[in-house]
């Protein structure tokens, strides 16, 4: 292991580097250009030894990955927004077909208006397309959640695909220091990619995602909700596993002073240390508020959130993204899960840092002065808020 | 039967394997009396689902999908279309 200063979208190279991928595929977008920008260094140095394929699209990038993952090797790409946009259909294929790629994604706003800066907008239209989804608040969880996910998605309960997003600019672009491990500590924990199903052997010709009638294609689904169910648990082993050989503990729903909290802040990605910063001034003022930070999105983690919402009276559902028409992903999935407890806690969804707004401990202030509100009066009024809006530069 | 991961099949050539008479919701039944052995809905069946057969043409229901093709086709009204009932 060895310190470094370095960024997010390096965090993801070098992440993605140390699990031997044996092809990569990418197509540059903003702003994670610079993820396959590194590889292509390593591969070109010698560092790596890699098939690096130059594409002309995303979905090329993907379709490529997908291809050469079912010949039976481990694949890399990296995209944002309108990029993982244009993998979408091709996203749903490596899922159906069982392949465990893993993917770097820059958390940047879709268009329009053309936008190349923070949201969650885009992970999120992906969030049913059967990936698993893991958020990272810095850029050593970027590094750390890439070994993780391969660990996770090649396990044989599960054999999905797997996504690891990072916030634009705030991750994408910042240096930060990172304990980078050592190649030999990598090939400790993961081994080499041996597939079960998904391989091509001329000696024996098989058919690999093949026609699927109404006889059989609710029992794949089936199948593959099974497979998001397992690894659930696959999801807790690798994190121990991880934390044993490497001394960082991830969970699936990180705690932050939430123990005795009365207002529950949830949060993901980057947002999360901010949070964390106006939990510590809040606290000093005696306000009992704490956080909960979702690094893994899908499977939704329900049974830990059922868990951590016993104690709170308000949980504040921080979304930076919407789901127009109704409202952000995270809040939906949140109260849906919550809706079996028997007492559960008042819920209320903020809207935040859309398209790159700035998100500063400030929003989160004000956040948890409308919580406190909503914890007096014992229910909400408004069940969505969005925080920092110019309501008066709308026409 | 079981499902495969990843809809893998194992073997090469196994579509013949597959029936897909399933999808059908009218089934063509040959009245042998009035069938004339000309060959015609033979000839048209777009799922080569229509045998030769020695008194008269005979339906192959593992892969008819009863579009009724035979049925209009056939000069001598010896194929009836009739509603499939499980
Ligand atoms: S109904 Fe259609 S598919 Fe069936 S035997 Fe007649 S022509 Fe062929
Ligand atoms: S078209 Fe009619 S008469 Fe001719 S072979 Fe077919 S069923 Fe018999």
């Amino acid at each position: 292991m060895a310190w470094r200063i370095i960024e997010g979208n390096q965090a993801l190279a070098i992440g993605a580097k140390l699990c031997r991928p044996k092809v990569i595929a990418s197509y540059p977008i903003t702003p994670s250009t610079h993820v396959p920008e590194t590889i292509s260094e390593f591969v070109a140095d010698g560092e790596l030894k890699a098939d690096f394929i130059n594409v002309e699209s995303e979905q090329s990038a993907i379709s490529a990955c997908i291809g050469a993952q079912a010949t039976g090797v481990r694949t890399f790409t990296a995209t944002a927004s309108q990029g993982l946009a244009l993998m979408h259909e091709m996203l749903y294929i490596a899922s159906g077909m069982r392949l465990p790629i893993v993917i770097g994604c820059a958390n940047r706003a879709l268009s329009a208006p053309i936008n190349i800066w923070c949201d969650h907008s885009d992970t999120m239209a992906e969030r049913d397309a059967g990936w698993l989804q893991f958020y990272a608040e810095n850029n050593q969880e970027a590094l750390d959640l890439v070994l993780q996910a391969y660990k996770i998605a090649e396990n044989k309960e599960v054999l999905l695909p797997g996504m690891v997003a990072i916030d634009a600019y705030t991750l994408t672009h910042t240096f930060e220091r990172v304990d980078v491990p050592s190649q030999a500590e990598v090939d400790r924990f993961l081994p080499p990619y041996k597939p079960l199903y998904a391989f091509l052997d001329p000696e024996k010709p098989i058919t690999q995602g093949s026609f699927g009638t109404p006889e059989h294609y609710m029992e794949f689904k089936y199948s593959q909700q099974k497979a998001m169910e397992a690894s659930k648990e696959i999801i807790d082993q690798v994190f121990k596993e991880f934390d044993g050989k490497f001394k960082r503990r991830y969970h699936k729903i990180e705690k932050y002073k939430a123990d005795d909290a009365e207002i529950l802040l949830l949060t993901m990605g980057s947002m999360s240390g901010t949070a964390k910063d106006a939990v510590d001034r809040l606290r000093e003022k005696g306000i009992k508020v704490g956080l909960a930070k979702f690094t893994v999105f899908r499977p939704f983690p329900a049974k830990e959130l059922i868990e951590i919402a016993k104690r709170p009276k308000v949980l504040a559902v921080v979304d930076r993204n919407i789901s127009l028409g109704h409202k952000g992903a995270l809040f939906s999935d949140a109260t849906s899960a919550l809706a079996s407890m028997e007492r559960r806690p008042l819920t209320v969804n903020f809207i935040i840092g859309l398209g790159g707004r700035d998100i500063s401990p400030q929003n989160f202030y004000e956040i948890v002065e409308k919580s406190e509100k909503i914890l007096k009066k014992g229910k909400v009024e408004k069940e969505l808020e969005w925080i920092g809006v110019k309501k008066e530069m709308i026409p | 039967m079981k499902i495969s991961i990843g809809a893998r099949v194992e073997e090469a050539g196994s579509s013949i394997k597959y029936k897909t008479g399933g999808w059908r919701s009218y089934r063509p039944v040959v009245n042998k009396d009035k069938c004339t052995k000309c060959w015609l809905c033979y000839k048209y069946c777009p799922d080569a689902a229509i045998e030769k057969g020695k008194d008269c043409a005979v339906i192959d229901y593992d892969y008819c999908k009863g579009c009724g093709v035979c049925a209009k086709e056939c000069k001598f009204e010896a194929i009836e279309m009739v509603p499939e009932v499980k």
